[in-house]
């Protein structure tokens, strides 16, 4: 059995008008029936972009939000029911390390108090002394000196606050560890300190993770498992190597197309698939396939059935009406739709065996217009509020607690 | 060799470094401390603050004369428009009823110093009172909790729409004339200042990141309130508290020049004495001008130093 | 003769009872016509002082300039005020990191950009709003007239972003600033972004100061590279010298902290220790010694020189680079 198993999870939030008495407009679907299962000592990558729901998810988990349907099941217990009293000692199995590292810290609090409060809560160590014997370990784990314990956040860089951040969870001795970008926040070179100290803990505590990030390149580095997220929705599942090998949806395949590569070989090698337009709103998702709008390869069913996530072979899951057809090339990207794919550049690489998964993809796309001046969209008035929209809810629900 | 050569640019190293090294150890207050005392305008506020405060304490010992001794009565006709202004023996001159002026302002420091720390007090606590319960509920009370804070809400609105100067005559009215009277005149009208304040404070801080992780802690509400939210939103209600001592002193003698501070003459109160002065300020403005001047330069004083606190508890410069 | 030309620059800020603090600390790079030069970094670099001290956008009360900093001749440093206006928008033009704030919030975009347009080119009515719907389409914005009427709020980040593009190309300004323009936006948008500024660079020949601290837009970007650290330059090459050598212990160090997508799982990292504050001044020696792993004596006895110890045109401030291509990032 899986340590965390999400099933058909949907958060969605009422969006309110009104001056005397608040109505409820709509709904703001920023999570919408995610299925997912977490392996325990194994890393699970959520990669989307901002307004995807991947942090909603995550809160969802930890019951930070309230879950609109569906459940979320650790070890056997389903947290998106569990009653407020319980849910609050359960809490300890859950833990989180946030993406800014000084703003989830209480700046007035010491080291120390904001370390043992998590254990006193959960009546870890019988006192103080307990306690503080139990955080020079973990904080010497963490590779903080031990001088640290009176000291406060500011006093600290960028990098020891994260570690803080990371021992603040790892002292209660979770089962599992939500990571909502953990390393965005930093400077390069301290993400690879962080990135690493995730792994070493991993490793030498048997912690698993569940990691939530827009950046892919850091989610293929730490993740087992990567679940690419698009407007609430899981759009493809697959191991780490294999989704960097054969991305089979189009959003991911634009998606990786989309990260730069501190290389300049690769850099003008590689495909690309240039998506116009921007996300839709979440409060008003298109019919059918979520992705229709702006994908390259949409066809007429695409607008009015969703896809539902299937197994392509080899646990390998992807949402997509039309995987095989794109694959084997019989399916190709419409020459009048705002996204641009440019080819791999067929030259082979030189001595070293470069993994161009995209290679495959050149012949078929081949014909693909270059043209930038590719005709604008109509989905521009729903592009226009989804920023915003999506912020929006996410923030709120945060400072309402509810 | 190689070991000497690798101990002595570890040292080197260290040595450089050292250089740059800075203090540790020191939670936001105390920054926030070294930072007032390199502030130019709280030294100038505390200054006269603690100027203000030592007459309030010492003022009636030093008083040369009693404040109701009517000694120069002979000297003074105010119907006349006949008065004495200062001279070696009466240093601020007399008043309309031949009282020494300069042992009046010492005696009143005392009643001027009580009227705004008593009545910012009373704003201050109900208010902070009002406000943690409105802000706790709003934050981590849910829909019951959200409802609890409108209604508290919607009533300090209704307190706040009053002008503060008829809510505190209408105090005074069911209250009767006396000094009392005046302290929780003022201090209503601050109440949903402060109420508000501290609410909106609180929302704010409880929309951050500190909460959310301390939440996922399985820490109780109470205590997140108590521990995380609370403290970090006290900047801007100390600040407003250190404001607030000036309105309030100002206020107070706007309420005594309107006749409804303590009638009685042996505690002389600023406000007062200003209240009774404007009617000679034709043939006596000096009369006037010793207790205005007290009261601007003590409000100035607190404004002064509420301001460099603003600035040194400021998140925006801190790190 | 190179069309920018920056000369040994510092920038100090201090007064108020404060300690002086020397952001930027000598900093020499030059841009030429239609090329497009990075400027690398992490936070605290002084890359972005760099290029506000270059835009005249620094407050002139507790700052003090130090160098050349010529474009086309004219001491950007050195010229007045209303000079600096004039060539502002008109001979060059910066992007900023976060356009919505860089944005007027509560004027509609069309007139943002008439603005300009009138300032500089002195256009009006008609021809000054016509200039800016061509103006918004040229950046990718689509139904331009329907967008000219609205506010910065209604448009989406990448939008935003493309406005903003399109208000500092609208005098095709010979020099193009940008400062961080993609960090604030999504991977695909940047994709989007990334390619619009690269196709005005190849058709209008726009010099491009970018600034950045994603080495992975400079790879894809950049014809010279700089790299900074604690405000002054410590490599700086061609794009592909750069990426395949890397020779400052540094810019080593950075290109093997950054997982790549390309790479193997499992393949580990090799970050650089310490943080930014573990410095020692440049007076005293190499500020980046205390985090490296090949510092020796010589390192911490007065500020190493901008040498060229790999090949020519590959400039390294570094007693002891690296040069050997097998050697691991350490």
């Amino acid at each position: 059995m899986s340590l965390l198993e999400l099933d058909g999870v949907k958060v969605h939030f009422p969006v309110k008008k009104g001056i005397l008495f608040d109505r409820t407009v709509g709904h703001v679907y920023a999570v919408d029936g995610i299925s997912l299962k977490v392996e325990a000592g194994q890393t699970y990558g959520l990669v989307g972009e901002s307004g995807c729901g991947k942090t909603t998810l995550g809160r969802a988990v930890l019951r930070l939000v309230d879950v609109t349907d569906g459940s979320v099941v650790l070890d056997g217990t389903d947290v998106a029911k569990l009653p407020e009293k319980e849910l609050r000692s359960f809490r300890r199995r859950l833990q989180m390390v946030f993406q800014d590292p000084l703003g989830s810290l209480n700046p007035r609090q010491n080291i120390e108090s904001i370390l043992s409060e998590g254990m006193a809560a959960h009546g870890i160590g019988a006192n103080q002394e307990e306690r503080r014997e139990k955080i020079r370990e973990i904080l010497a784990k963490v590779g903080l000196p031990a001088n640290s314990l009176s000291r406060y956040p500011h006093e600290f860089s960028g990098g020891q606050r994260q570690r803080i951040g990371i021992a603040r969870a790892l002292v209660l001795e979770p089962d599992l560890i939500i990571c909502d970008e953990p390393v965005s926040a930093l400077d390069v070179s301290i993400q690879a300190q962080v990135i690493n100290l995730l792994e070493e803990l991993q490793e030498s505590m048997g912690l698993t993770y569940l990691v939530i990030a827009h950046d892919l390149a850091v989610v293929r580095h730490i993740s087992d498992v990567i679940g690419v997220m698009y407007l609430g929705s899981l759009v493809e599942e697959a191991p780490s190597d294999t989704l960097y090998e054969e991305p089979l949806h189009p959003y991911t395949r634009a998606l990786m197309s989309a990260v730069p590569v501190p290389d300049p070989e690769v850099e003008e090698r590689r495909e690309r698939i240039l998506l116009h337009g921007d996300l839709p709103s979440p409060a008003n998702p298109p019919a059918g396939c979520r992705f229709h709008t702006r994908c390259p390869w949409a066809q007429d069913r695409c607008g009015k059935e969703r896809p539902e996530l299937t197994d392509a072979g080899g646990g390998h899951k992807v949402a997509c009406h039309f995987t095989r057809e794109i694959q084997d090339g019989t399916l190709r990207p419409a020459g009048d739709t705002e996204a641009v794919v440019i080819p791999a550049q067929a030259e082979a690489p030189a001595a070293e065996s470069e993994p161009d998964a995209t290679a495959s993809d050149a012949p078929e796309s081949a014909e693909a217009p270059e043209s930038d001046e590719a005709p604008e969209s109509d989905e521009a008035p729903e592009a226009d509020e989804a920023p915003e929209a999506e912020d929006a809810p996410e923030s709120k629900d945060a400072s309402e607690g509810k | 060799m190689s070991l000497i050569t690798t101990t002595s640019k570890i040292d080197r190293l260290a040595q450089l470094t050292a250089k740059t090294e800075t203090a540790s150890g020191a939670s936001l207050w105390r920054e926030a401390m070294r930072r007032m005392r390199a502030s130019k305008m709280a030294i100038i506020g505390a200054v006269i603050i603690a100027g203000f405060v030592l007459l309030a304490i010492i003022g009636p010992w030093i008083a040369p004369y009693g404040p109701t001794e009517q000694t120069w009565r002979g000297e003074v006709f105010s119907n006349r428009g006949e008065f004495v202004g200062a001279r070696a023996e009466n240093w601020f001159g007399l008043d309309h009823l031949g009282r020494d002026l300069f042992s009046r302002m010492l005696v009143g420091a005392r009643q001027t110093l009580l009227v705004g720390v008593v009545s910012m007090l009373i704003g201050l606590l109900i208010g902070a009172l009002v406000g943690i319960v409105s802000g706790a509920a709003a934050t981590l009370g849910g829909k019951a909790g959200r409802r609890v804070d409108d209604a508290i809400m919607r009533v300090t609105d209704i307190l706040l729409a009053l002008p503060s100067l008829l809510l505190a005559v209408s105090v005074a009215a069911v209250m009767g004339q006396s000094l009392t009277t005046v302290m929780i005149a003022v201090g209503v009208v601050q109440i949903p200042v402060f109420a508000r304040l501290l609410r909106g404070s609180m929302l704010a801080q409880g929309g951050s990141d500190y909460v959310l992780a301390a939440r996922s802690l399985g820490i109780r509400k109470r205590r997140i309130v108590l521990t995380q939210i609370l403290p970090n939103s006290l900047s801007p209600v100390i600040v407003q508290a250190t404001l607030s001592l000036a309105t309030a002193i100002i206020e107070a003698a706007a309420l005594s020049y309107l006749g409804l501070g303590n009638p009685d003459p042996a505690v002389p109160e600023w406000g007062v004495m200003l209240s009774q002065a404007q009617r000679f300020f034709d043939n006596e403005p000096m009369m006037s001008m010793y207790p205005a001047v007290g009261i601007v330069i003590t409000a100035l004083g607190f404004t002064l130093l509420g301001e460099a606190m603003r600035e040194a508890l400021d998140p925006k410069l801190r790190g | 003769m190179p069309l920018l030309t920056v000369d040994e620059l510092t920038v100090t800020f201090g007064g108020r009872g404060r300690k002086d603090v020397r952001a930027v600390n000598g900093v020499s790079f030059s841009v030429d016509q239609g090329q497009v030069v990075g400027l690398v970094g992490e936070s605290g670099c002084g890359k972005s002082v760099t290029s506000l001290a270059l835009m005249g956008l620094l407050p002139a009360k507790g700052v003090t300039l130090g160098g050349r900093a010529e474009l086309d001749g004219t001491d950007l440093l050195k010229i007045s005020p209303s000079k600096m206006r004039d060539l502002r928008g008109r001979d060059m033009a910066m992007i900023f990191q976060d356009p919505l704030s860089s944005l007027n919030p509560v004027v509609p975009i069309g007139v943002q950009v008439t603005e300009i347009l009138q300032r500089h080119r002195g256009l009006k009515g008609e021809a000054a709003r016509k200039e800016a719907a061509h103006l918004l389409d040229r950046v990718g914005i689509p139904d331009p007239d329907r967008r000219l009427k609205e506010y910065p709020h209604q448009l989406s980040g990448g939008m935003r972003q493309r406005a903003l593009i399109a208000m500092a190309v609208a005098c095709a300004p010979r020099l193009l600033i940008a400062d961080e323009p993609t960090t604030a936006l999504d991977v695909t948008i940047q994709a989007q972004i990334l390619e619009l500024l690269k196709e005005l660079v190849d058709q209008e020949g726009t010099a491009l100061l970018m600034i950045t601290h994603d080495l992975g837009v400079v790879a894809g970007l950049c014809d010279q590279v700089n790299v900074l650290y604690a405000g002054k330059v410590v490599e700086s090459a061609g794009r592909r010298e750069l990426f395949a050598h890397p020779t400052h212990p540094y810019t080593h160090g950075l290109l093997g902290s950054i997982p790549r997508l390309d790479a193997p799982r499992g393949e580990p990292l090799h970050p650089i220790r310490g943080s930014i504050n573990d410095q020692i001044a440049w007076a005293d020696g190499c500020a980046f010694a205390p985090r490296c792993d090949r510092y020796e004596m010589e390192c911490l006895t007065g500020t190493p020189e901008l040498t060229e110890p790999r090949a020519a045109g590959h400039r390294a401030r570094c007693a002891n680079p690296v040069l050997a291509t097998t050697e691991v990032p350490a």
